[in-house]
């Protein structure tokens, strides 16, 4: 008992600092619903649905464009197709447990309890026992999402329009953006994906988005083949 | 801009991405001893996604309205500059976020 306390504990302890980072990001997915027109109810609902910061952004954006719903729902799903790494790289930790516990564990996996729990889970000096350590940093991230989005939400709707908050949006894309071109493929990724949505801008339903992201995943395979091929200087 | 769908639409809409988004989660953790991991040209695919989609959904916020270099001095670019910056130093979306909107208003302010 005392461990797994502990371990609840110690996730609580370990995430309060990455809060600074996910306060903001919950207030303008809150706020940016409600500029985007949905109800209240239908923002936080959606923090607690989906529950995966970018991908709730990227989905208020296409519905306040009326993008074709299939479009919303698929952006919001490529964007979140990393976390199968996350679930297959975190799963041999979860093995010992029954599966409706791997199953609410489920729910709570995002970037920043994967990293955490990850690094914990792999250090073999220490005595830890999933999924404690995990629950503690997921819940506190989870209880810090929704209340930020409700504040989000109180705030938004009280804002004057000249304040421009729903520039908040690009802005948090590009905070995420820029750290992942970390090297020749991903910036040729970027550029391609960047350069084919500017020119497809006027596609019916947002395709664009669709076909700059396919163009721009294909191109950072591509340039990776070729970096290989030139004896990896790339 | 606001949305015209209605209601059911958007709850549609969202259980959907919910749906995937927890059934994308839950995948390895629950599959884990029948699959043991990743294929390595799917995890290949899925190191691209985050640059692809993020560069995607946001180069079109900024794009200039004419080519000229008068067409450079339009706000959003200016807060959108700030913030790359402010991205590349601090890798921080609060630092970002701030710059960016502080870039923004700076310009509209000047402008």
């Amino acid at each position: 008992m005392d461990t797994r306390l502990a371990e609840l504990r110690a996730g609580v302890r370990d995430t309060l600092p990455l809060l600074l980072g996910i306060v903001p990001f919950a207030l303008v997915a809150g706020v940016a619903g409600v500029e985007a027109g949905l109800t209240p109810l239908q923002t936080v609902g959606m923090s607690m649905v989906v529950f995966a910061g970018a991908s709730q952004l990227a989905a208020i954006d296409l519905l306040g464009r009326d993008a074709a719903l299939g479009v919303v729902v698929l952006t919001a799903v490529v964007i979140n197709l990393r976390m199968m790494m996350y679930s297959a790289s975190i799963a041999p930790h979860f093995r010992a447990l029954s599966a409706r516990v791997r199953a609410g564990c489920a729910y709570l996996l995002t970037d920043q309890a994967y990293a955490l729990a990850v690094a914990r889970y792999t250090r073999e000096d220490e005595v830890t026992r999933p999924p404690y350590y995990y629950l503690g940093v997921g819940a506190t991230l989870w209880l810090v999402w929704q209340a930020g989005t409700v504040v989000g939400v109180a705030f938004g709707a009280g804002v004057p329009d000249a304040w421009r908050l729903d520039f908040a949006v690009p802005l948090v894309f590009l905070a995420l953006l820029v750290p992942v071109l970390s090297d020749r493929p991903s910036v040729a990724a970027g550029l391609v994906a960047a350069a084919v949505a500017v020119v497809a801008v006027g596609l019916p339903f947002n395709a664009g988005l669709i076909a700059g992201a396919l163009a721009g995943v294909a191109s950072g395979i591509a340039a990776e083949r070729l970096g290989l091929a030139s004896g990896g200087s790339a | 801009m606001t949305t015209t769908y209605g209601p059911a639409a958007i709850w549609g809409a969202i259980l959907a991405a919910g749906l995937a988004t927890y059934a994308i989660r839950l995948s390895f953790i629950h599959l884990f001893g029948r699959v043991e991991g990743v294929p390595p040209a799917l995890e290949r695919l899925l190191a691209y996604v985050p640059p692809a989609v993020l560069a995607a959904l946001v180069a079109p916020d900024f794009v200039p309205a004419s080519a000229t270099v008068a067409a450079l001095a339009d706000p959003t670019l200016v807060g959108g500059a700030a913030a790359v910056a402010a991205a590349w130093y601090t890798e921080d979306v609060l630092w970002t976020v701030g710059a960016g909107m502080a870039g923004l208003h700076l310009a509209r302010f000047l402008l």
